[in-house]
């Protein structure tokens, strides 16, 4: 790991979660470089998702430090907590649009509700943003159950990136999509962060993906990390976990519980 | 001999585990509560503090008031006319008829009308803010609301919580006059009362109190309805179990809580 501390855009040392007695973080030690892409790689239930929410915020961890630009913020106020998010963008993994609201006010939601845009500038930007993430127009004014699962997707990256945010996670962007849309999804994505120059950190267990917009790569297994290192070194990890991983091998060090 | 050990009935054992059980019970109980209040804490905070979402309130208000306007108004209205028809075959049997209007109107506002309303707007509103928070929950809208910098407490709950308080009493209001009306209908039409005297007896013995504390009380089951819709809805399960789980827990318990709190309510202000 290359810690060099002016470059440190995200860090979480020693955190741990629990759910009652299901130990999900066991002490995770992870930093991600400014304007570097880390792709988080591990199986169903690894703890990646709690991972990603404990650094927004959205989860309290029960030990342990995380810092954004060397800020901790573990225990922050609302309002630094609405002010830390603005630097934040994110993509869900089933998109979270909200379905009582048209494409366009998804996408210039926060922007609208801080009350700094009117009305129809919120509109052109939401419509520039769809052209960002190659969508017409006309899709602006459409409800987000009206489009396809590719397209929603779509949608919930113009909105991540509406703001310019510093850092944007990525929560399993391709998962659901046909190979051909995945494919055009992190085209996007990698197109859109080099844009903005952005800090990114995903999580994925799709491993064209994870090649494709990794910087660096890091594997999780059973709430820590176990590899972490730069992406062209993964073939030649030297680690049975992570061979066992990238390759899909049903036998190997990790078992699955069934 | 082990296994023939634990089987054999131990009456210390035993003693302990049902005090076990009914702690855990109690404890659990408790737990329920603090959080409720907890909840209901923030969500008063939030509703106060800005920033305000007028839109949103309105389009609860018309959502909580109007569109409950049918339900509530043929619920009075039927509750006013069978309580014409039973108090009359109760009072026809000392003579006391003409107290048939009194009755009615005394009942409706101060009791009926507001409880029932509160019983089916949990039905209809309550089960409706469970589902729709908790599929937020589920399908991660209420974390991206989030990471957009709003505060679901502010966006979410607030407006639903403002409008529940704000329309009930005005439903219950409408409510009062059309359940006074049942009675008139059925008094004047089938049981033969004069109307001028109907309606003079309505108001003879009527008090401002009788018809604000029925408001007052409404306005304690809207605040209810909606903290029990959202509370569900928030902290609902994974999936749609979860969010079944949810409706339910908000409609059972608001229905009781309404049903404890009306008791609570009449005992205040009546003693």
């Amino acid at each position: 790991m290359t810690n060099d501390n002016k470059q440190t855009k995200i860090s979480l040392s020693g955190v741990y979660k629990s759910f009652g007695n299901n130990h999900v973080l066991n002490g995770i030690d992870l930093s991600v470089n400014k304007g570097k892409s880390l792709v988080v790689i591990g199986g169903s239930g690894s703890g990646k998702s709690v991972m990603l929410k404990t650094v927004l915020g959205l989860i309290k961890p029960d030990k342990g430090v995380i810092k954004v630009d060397g800020q901790e913020v573990n225990n922050i106020s609302n309002k630094e907590q609405d002010n830390l998010m603005r630097k934040f963008g994110m993509l869900f993994q089933g998109g979270a649009l909200f379905d009582s609201l048209l494409v366009w006010e998804n996408i210039a939601f926060a922007l609208m509700q801080k009350g700094k845009m009117s009305k129809s500038d919120a509109y052109d930007l939401a419509i520039e943003k769809l052209r960002a993430v190659g969508l017409k127009s006309d899709v602006a004014t459409r409800y987000p159950a009206e489009l396809s699962g590719g397209m929603q997707k779509r949608v919930s990256l113009a909105r991540a990136i509406a703001e310019d945010p510093e850092i944007i996670f990525f929560d399993e962007p391709t998962t659901g999509l046909d190979p051909i849309m995945a494919d055009v999804i992190n085209d996007l994505i990698v197109k859109c962060t080099k844009d903005l120059g952005a800090t990114t950190l995903t999580i994925t267990h799709d491993m064209a993906s994870a090649k494709k917009i990794a910087d660096n790569v890091a594997m999780i297994f059973e709430g820590k990390i176990i590899w972490h290192d730069s992406v062209d070194k993964i073939e030649n990890s030297g680690n049975e976990y992570v061979d066992q991983f990238i390759n899909g091998r049903a036998t190997g060090p990790i078992e699955m519980q069934l | 001999m082990s296994i023939k050990e634990k089987t054999k009935f131990n009456p210390i054992t035993w003693v302990l585990d049902v005090c076990e059980a009914i702690g855990t019970t109690i404890t659990a109980f408790l737990g329920g509560i603090g959080r409720i209040a907890i909840f209901a804490g923030k969500a008063i905070y939030h509703s106060f503090t800005p920033p305000f979402y007028p839109a949103l309130i309105m389009r609860q208000i018309i959502n909580i008031g109007y569109y409950s306007l049918p339900v509530v108004g043929l619920t009075a209205l039927f509750t006013g006319m069978v309580l014409a028809l039973q108090s009359y075959t109760g009072f026809s049997r000392f003579n006391a008829e003409s107290a048939v209007a009194t009755v009615v109107v005394l009942s409706i506002t101060r009791e009926l009308a507001p409880v029932l309303a509160g019983l089916m707007v949990a039905g209809r509103i309550g089960a409706s803010i469970a589902a729709e928070i908790a599929t937020m929950r589920v399908t991660e809208q209420i974390d991206a609301l989030v990471t957009l910098s709003t505060n679901p407490f502010k966006y979410l709950i607030a407006p639903r919580i403002i409008a529940g308080v704000l329309m009930l009493p005005a439903l219950v209001f409408v409510g009062d006059i059309i359940g006074v009306f049942g009675g008139y209908l059925v008094s004047v039409y089938s049981l033969d009362f004069r109307p001028e005297n109907y309606i003079h007896k309505t108001w003879e013995f009527l008090e401002y109190d009788d018809v604000m504390s029925g408001l007052i009380k409404a306005s304690v089951f809207g605040f209810i309805v909606t903290l029990m819709g959202c509370y569900s809805g928030f902290n609902s399960g994974r999936g749609a179990q979860g969010v079944g789980a949810a409706t339910t827990n908000a409609v059972v318990s608001s229905s009781i809580l309404i049903l404890i709190f009306n008791y609570v309510l009449t005992q205040v202000f009546f003693s």
